[in-house]
């Protein structure tokens, strides 16, 4: 399941990307040199300390910010903007609060017929586990909820790409669980690839095919580091503590407090 | 406590009758009234026929004017708003021109429209204008730019994000805005009738005063027009709440 990527089911390819903000004496160099193979069906998490220009990764890749230098491309075809085939979300402040559950979740379905657009809408209402909320406003919803539509709003245009940037990063911390494990359950069921951005070490080892850990500014690659535990994850196996630990101390943090 | 809630309100207004009833009688002033003379004022301006003729002749020019400002104004936020550029190089005139209250266009007004409807009307359109712009050009300004990126993420074009994603965005402000802008035309017409027409609860303020102190008249003419905004502001919540 956590092969690394083989060339050919090489799905998305950063290469040599540079972004930098500002011009002259303003000029901030965010990223230097990225280079990033994904492969088909993998998750893969970008962990970083805050500020240090993973989310501005994750916006280049999304099409949302152009690249100063190099270039993403995804099955050869070279990102220049958004695209219905990859979906962004953001933390539950992206659900649009004048629609509905139902509202929200067939927000990309506008070119399908009514009946088709039920099917789906209703499909993933199921699979987030929404049933009974499908006319509530997100105003009537839990933090947990609204992450909730967001991911079933994703889903249902089908794309084969999500990109999620600190999605749980509101929530309490056992919604946070719930959702990391309903994550991993859709993903399976769903067989996307997936991009998440953390700033959570642990986060990143419960979920993630592969680790990429980002340098501060200007960010760079520090390290890749491969999660070959199965799933179901055991948190308290040793692999799990070694895995982790090994990412404390590649940030430079030792496990103590 | 529901009950309480509608009561306090109306014995809050009769302490406030009592208290203008009693100041009067004890000061025994000759020139002004107390709240029996002014409801008397009120039933002599009903009977008339003029009341009714002041009323709708005010009503009729913060219509036009209001709405008139709303459907340029909408729009042009709307623009300002979204084009970054556009907005940056209107802005200056439209500060310039925010200052200046709508009743120092009366003179200009009457050059252009002379003395009647159209002036009145135009100033309360100008009135309204620049609000309403400045507070839809806002608007557009604060809507998240999360909610824009999403909706380009599921390949909206830029009309389609115009009316999916912006305007159901900004519609909560708007409506606070027309409430706002509603108020500020009742505001203008009272002044622009005091001097540009000759009709209108502001004339009769005006000519009640000039036509031998009736300041009955002139006191009726307020609480009327108190009343008439009172009910401008819940007729446009009631729309809001829809």
């Amino acid at each position: 399941m956590s092969a690394p990527p083989s060339p050919g089911n090489r799905k998305l390819h950063v290469s040599d990307l540079d972004v930098t903000f500002g011009a002259n004496a303003s000029r901030v160099e965010v990223l230097r040199k990225i280079n990033l193979e994904v492969g088909e069906g993998e998750f893969v998490c970008i962990l970083g300390p805050s500020g240090c220009g993973k989310s501005t990764l994750l916006n280049v890749i999304g099409g949302f910010l152009p690249a100063s230098g190099g270039a993403v491309t995804i099955d050869g075809e070279r990102v220049t903007g958004p695209d219905p085939r990859r979906i962004f979300v953001f933390q539950e402040r992206g659900v649009f609060p004048w629609l509905t559950v139902e509202g929200n979740i067939g927000f990309g379905l506008s070119k399908l017929d009514p009946a088709e657009k039920k099917k789906r809408i209703d499909h993933y209402v199921k699979l987030v586990g929404l049933v009974g909320f499908e006319h509530s406003y997100p105003s009537e919803l839990s933090g947990g909820m609204k992450q909730r539509v967001e991911v079933a709003r994703a889903l249902a245009v089908n794309p084969d790409i999500l990109y999620l940037d600190e999605p749980f990063g509101a929530l309490d911390s056992i919604t946070r669980l719930i959702m990391r494990s309903e994550l991993l359950r859709i993903w399976r069921a769903e067989k996307k690839t997936i991009l998440f951005v953390t700033h959570d070490i642990e986060e990143s080892v419960q979920l993630a095919d592969r680790v990429v850990v980002m340098s501060s500014r200007p960010a760079r690659i520090q390290t890749i580091v491969e999660i070959d535990i199965p799933h179901p994850r055991d948190l308290s196996s040793p692999r799990y503590l070694e895995l982790r630990d090994g990412i404390f101390g590649e940030i430079g943090l030792a496990h103590k407090i | 406590m529901r009950l309480l809630r509608k009561l306090l309100p109306l014995a809050g207004i009769a302490i406030l009758l009592l208290g203008w009833d009693l100041a009067v009688r004890s000061s025994s002033s000759m020139i002004l009234p107390g709240p029996g003379k002014v409801f008397l004022a009120l039933v002599e301006l009903a009977r008339k026929g003029l009341l009714v003729r002041h009323v709708v002749a005010s009503l009729f020019r913060v219509t036009w004017g209001f709405l008139g400002a709303v459907v340029f104004a909408i729009p042009l936020g709307i623009i300002l708003g979204w084009n970054r550029r556009l907005g940056l190089s209107v802005s200056p005139f439209l500060e310039i021109l925010r200052p200046i209250s709508p009743l120092a266009w009366i003179p200009i007004a009457i050059l252009w429209f002379g003395v009647g409807d159209p002036s009145a009307i135009f100033i309360i359109f100008l009135g309204s204008l620049l609000p309403m712009t400045v507070a839809s050009m806002n608007a557009i300004r604060s809507v998240p730019q999360i909610h824009v990126n999403a909706g380009k993420n599921f390949g909206l074009s830029d009309l389609e994000l115009l009316r999916r994603v912006v305007l159901p965005s900004i519609l909560p402000q708007l409506f606070v805005a027309l409430r706002l802008t509603l108020g500020v035309a009742w505001l203008v017409v009272v002044a622009a009738e005091m001097i540009a027409v000759r009709s209108g609860l502001g004339f009769l303020i005006v000519d009640s005063r000039n036509a031998g102190d009736r300041y009955d008249l002139v006191i009726a003419g307020m609480v009327l027009i108190g009343l008439i905004g009172i009910a401008l502001d819940a007729g446009i919540r009631k729309v809001e709440v829809r």
